[in-house]
């Protein structure tokens, strides 16, 4: 089947299988590797990304429901030398060890600060990082990271 | 996954036809339990029919003391909605941000899981799910484990809640997934007391000798010394069928003290 989307701004019309996921069609056929797949069962959050401005575990959606959808990554959201206010609070926080879950922690973060005008406090984070697993277990920094975003974007 | 036919009707009557004309079809509303099944080859549907391209079938609404919430309406906005707090509670307390973002009130409730969180108000609540066919009290809606009363290709459109006058939700979550190990609904309306059980046995029911004792007495103190009948109860390496029997007077007593 054709289905189109906008990826981080670019529009593309692409053939799949009628069972392609969407981390599928981001990561093989548009080479966007950034975004993470972790345990595959909808758990871990590595593979978090933004549909429609929503977070959502791209896992767990089929490319067809995403057609006509609007995709932001870990790649759109800024650059090496200007990231975005949450990547840079994770890189001042010593927020990511081995780096694997930071994609997803990063794009659920986002959406979190977004839905909630800047009024996020420590257990509001964890309840809101409920769906990102991060297996060095750095989430006290992760936590602080998201904090000090929060007052920036 | 296995291969199949992936279809997003923009009718009603398409997606019954479809699903008619299917080997084997398997309807998807949020698929945050549809896709995790076809990804691990529970699940062998011909045609996955994706109920998101039908008009209508999102948003809350309210009339009079009627809560009217589409079946494409995502936890999370049931989450953010006031019109019933105990609902809010209950829809912000499934899985997690992501599966909230996803998952929908019809999805849920189709699937008649026991452990899902929804079931519990559905039967609390005086409630009404609105079908392709036709009204089902919410009473009648489930029929045994993954079972409802729906019939083959009917489709859920929407469900009316009247407001009760007061109403709580306690849960014991499983700590890795937030599914109900069990979960309470204790609802007002009036004299009547309603308690309404997910998680504990096949599918979601009204506890009634809670209920006429809560009606004579609505106190915690109420609760003890009522059997639960644990016969037909769940049981699994979360919890013996005893302890979820213990675990429906514990989480009714803390409803009912919530409600004061």
């Amino acid at each position: 089947m054709e289905i189109k989307v906008k990826v981080n701004g670019t529009a593309h019309s692409l053939d799949v299988p009628d069972n392609t996921l969407l981390v599928d069609v981001l990561r093989e056929r548009l080479g966007l590797t950034g975004t993470h797949v972790g345990c595959d069962t909808s758990q871990c959050g590595a593979c978090v990304v933004h549909l429609d401005g929503t977070a959502v575990k791209s896992c767990t959606v089929l490319a067809g429901q995403a057609d006509g959808a609007e995709v932001t990554t870990i790649e759109g959201i800024g650059r090496p030398d200007d990231l975005h206010p949450m990547q840079a609070a994770f890189r001042e926080n010593h927020a990511l060890q081995c780096g694997f879950c930071t994609p997803g922690m990063i794009m659920s973060a986002i959406d979190m600060v977004q839905k909630s005008d800047g009024r996020l406090d420590e257990a509001a984070v964890r309840d809101g990082l409920e769906g990102n697993l991060c297996r060095c277990t750095g989430y006290h920094n992760i936590v602080k990271a998201v904090l000090a975003a929060q007052d920036r974007m | 996954m296995y291969q199949f036919n992936y279809h997003k009707p923009s009718t009603l009557t398409e997606a019954t036809s479809r699903m008619v004309e299917a080997e084997e079809g398997a309807y998807l509303s949020g698929g945050m339990t549809l896709i995790p099944t076809l990804k691990q080859r529970l699940a062998a549907p011909s045609d996955v029919i994706d109920l998101s391209g039908l008009p209508g079938m999102s948003g809350i609404s309210i009339d009079g003391d009627i809560v009217s919430i589409g079946a494409m309406t995502r936890h999370a906005e049931v989450a953010a909605s006031d019109a019933i707090p105990a609902l809010a509670e209950l829809a912000g307390g499934i899985g997690d941000a992501h599966v909230r973002n996803r998952g929908t009130l019809g999805g849920s409730i189709a699937n008649s899981d026991p452990a899902a969180d929804y079931p519990a108000a559905i039967v609390a609540l005086d409630s009404t799910v609105r079908t392709s066919i036709g009204p089902i009290a919410g009473g009648d809606f489930f029929t045994g484990l993954f079972e409802t009363a729906l019939r083959e290709g009917e489709i859920v459109t929407s469900v009316d809640f009247r407001i009760p006058d007061a109403a709580a939700y306690e849960k014991f979550p499983n700590p890795a997934s937030r599914y109900a190990v069990v979960g309470v609904m204790v609802a007002r309306c009036g004299d009547a007391v309603c308690v309404g059980v997910t998680g504990a046995g096949p599918y979601a029911f009204r506890a009634t000798a809670l209920e006429e004792a809560l009606a004579a007495d609505f106190s915690p103190g109420a609760v003890d010394g009522v059997a639960v009948d644990s016969s037909d109860f769940n049981a699994d390496i979360h919890a013996s069928a005893e302890y979820r029997a213990h675990l429906v007077g514990v989480l009714t007593k803390r409803a009912v003290a919530r409600l004061g």
